[in-house]
């Protein structure tokens, strides 16, 4: 479990994130969504290390990761997996070398179990067989699979997906997207997705986190995000012209 | 701050080993073509230049040997070539490592727990230092063959003076000299247009700034250290 506790990020006068709090739940897929520029590329970034909060905690499992020194922290980022919105493959490595970087890193396993390892996980996102294509041969669909296989080698407790069907078509998002489900049930993982897809949100979200004016403005299930009232997240979830058609058909049949 | 995270303790050894091997093909051995061509006829200018300017009959014929070796040697070989390879280095180091914080691979690296810095740059600069100073001596050889070819063929000078001259006063501390100098424009090549990739920020645009940036001061560091380890050393 990740806890997220008043945490505040500015910017010079620019005030991102106000005393930001969430609970995103293990062996869930917990999204967070909300329109460009409220902050959730940020509170990931925080969430990860990638930058500092100001105010607030970051907790893992009760581990407080926003006070630890850099050290510390190397112990817990061993756990986190990420998918980045552009992959962030190494392109000067091949996909089996992508896959077994961590394990080179961290591990001391033989080369023959690294391959195995490798193998394994390109299997479980049905790219076997293409370990020794370069990121640069590989379709959009398929390097984000192959950055989920990165993302598993190390059977990581905690996973992240930064707008993960970003530039991809819609029947590679839901494979993407069912792909991060399978392997968030099959490993108990902690998920966390940032998106603003509501195709997403309503394939793979457990728990739905609404960030508006870097604040946690609304927070609930899939299925109570198309009942909510509150104005805000009404006006982006039913935003869409095909959303507004689908209330449209509910309330008529209601 | 970046050297400082660049020379922390290497997360796998075995890693940065394997690295550092692939760098020295990429940043050396990949620069041998460039380092020999412009050798050959940067030694041939130089011969056929102190030729052509020395009237007086009183002066012996192996001083264009003797000039030749003495300003490869001490300037051409480890300033010029270390300029050159300014460019094509540090181009290439600024625009990869650039390109790969703009991808978000930088942002991967830190996330797995890896040092970043020290993972992309150590190697580079290990490589460098190691490398360069065999590319300065190669490229010494190559010039004052280069050199030979031009007078001795040219007939402003015979074979014996020419190798005479290159043979005359002969002070070994000199390639101690240049080879100090080489190892610590190659820190400098590396290590300055790595900052400016390391820092890039926004997209393809900016990666063609840090590159740009990357080479101009490499270039000016290497001109200022070049005047201050002169002075330290020579004089």
């Amino acid at each position: 479990m990740i806890e997220v506790k008043e945490v505040n990020k500015t910017f010079g006068d620019n005030h991102v994130l106000k005393d930001f709090s969430a609970t995103f739940q293990e062996g869930k897929v917990n999204l967070i969504i909300g329109q460009s520029g409220q902050g959730k590329s940020v509170l990931t970034k925080c969430i990860v290390g990638l930058m500092e909060v100001d105010e607030g905690q970051v907790l893992y499992d009760g581990r407080d990761f926003s006070s630890m020194t850099r050290k510390q922290r190397k112990e817990i980022r061993k756990e986190i997996g990420m998918l980045f919105q552009g992959s962030a493959l190494f392109d000067s490595m091949t996909v089996e070398e992508n896959i077994m970087f961590p394990l080179d890193m961290y591990t001391n396993m033989t080369k023959k179990e690294k391959i195995d390892r490798a193998n394994f996980c390109l299997e479980r996102v049905n790219l076997e067989g293409r370990n020794n294509l370069l990121p640069a041969e590989c379709s959009g669909g398929m390097q984000k699979r192959i950055a989920i296989a990165r993302a598993i080698s190390m059977n990581p407790k905690y996973l992240f997906c930064d707008e993960p069907n970003s530039g991809l078509d819609p029947r590679t998002s839901i494979l993407i997207d069912n792909l991060i489900k399978e392997i968030t049930y099959e490993y108990n993982i902690t998920t966390v997705v940032i998106t603003h897809d509501m195709n997403s949100v309503m394939e793979i979200g457990d728990t739905v986190v609404f960030i508006n004016q870097g604040q946690s403005w609304w927070s609930g299930d899939k299925s109570s995000i198309l009942s909510t009232e509150n104005q805000e997240v009404v006006d982006f979830v039913y935003a869409s012209s095909f959303m507004k058609n689908l209330k449209g058909a509910l309330n008529a049949k209601k | 701050m970046m050297l400082r995270l660049v020379f922390s303790q290497p997360e796998q050894f075995k890693v940065y080993r394997k690295r550092t091997f692939d760098e020295i093909e990429t940043i050396g051995l990949n620069s041998i073509g460039i380092v020999a061509i412009l050798s050959v006829f940067m030694g041939a200018v130089i011969a056929l230049q102190t030729a052509s300017n020395m009237d007086s009959p009183f002066l012996p014929k192996y001083t264009i040997g003797y000039i030749t070796r003495s300003s490869t040697i001490l300037e051409f070989s480890p300033t010029i070539i270390s300029l050159i390879l300014a460019g094509k280095v540090g181009s290439n180091v600024a625009s990869e490592i650039g390109t790969m914080r703009v991808t978000e691979q930088i942002d991967a690296l830190d996330i797995m727990g890896v040092n970043s810095a020290s993972f992309l740059i150590l190697p580079k600069i290990l490589a460098s230092v190691l490398f360069f100073p065999f590319l300065i001596i190669f490229s010494m050889g190559l010039s004052l063959m280069g050199g030979y070819v031009a007078v001795v063929s040219s007939g402003l000078c015979s074979h014996e003076d020419y190798v005479f001259g290159i043979r005359a006063f002969f002070v070994v501390g000199n390639i101690s000299y240049a080879l100090i100098k080489t190892m610590c424009f190659a820190f400098l090549i590396v290590s300055v247009s790595s900052f400016y990739g390391y820092y890039t920020k926004g997209g393809a645009l900016d990666v063609g700034k840090s590159s740009t940036q990357g080479v101009v001061w490499s270039s000016i560091t290497i001109l200022l250290t070049n005047f201050v380890l002169t002075q330290l050393i020579l004089l």
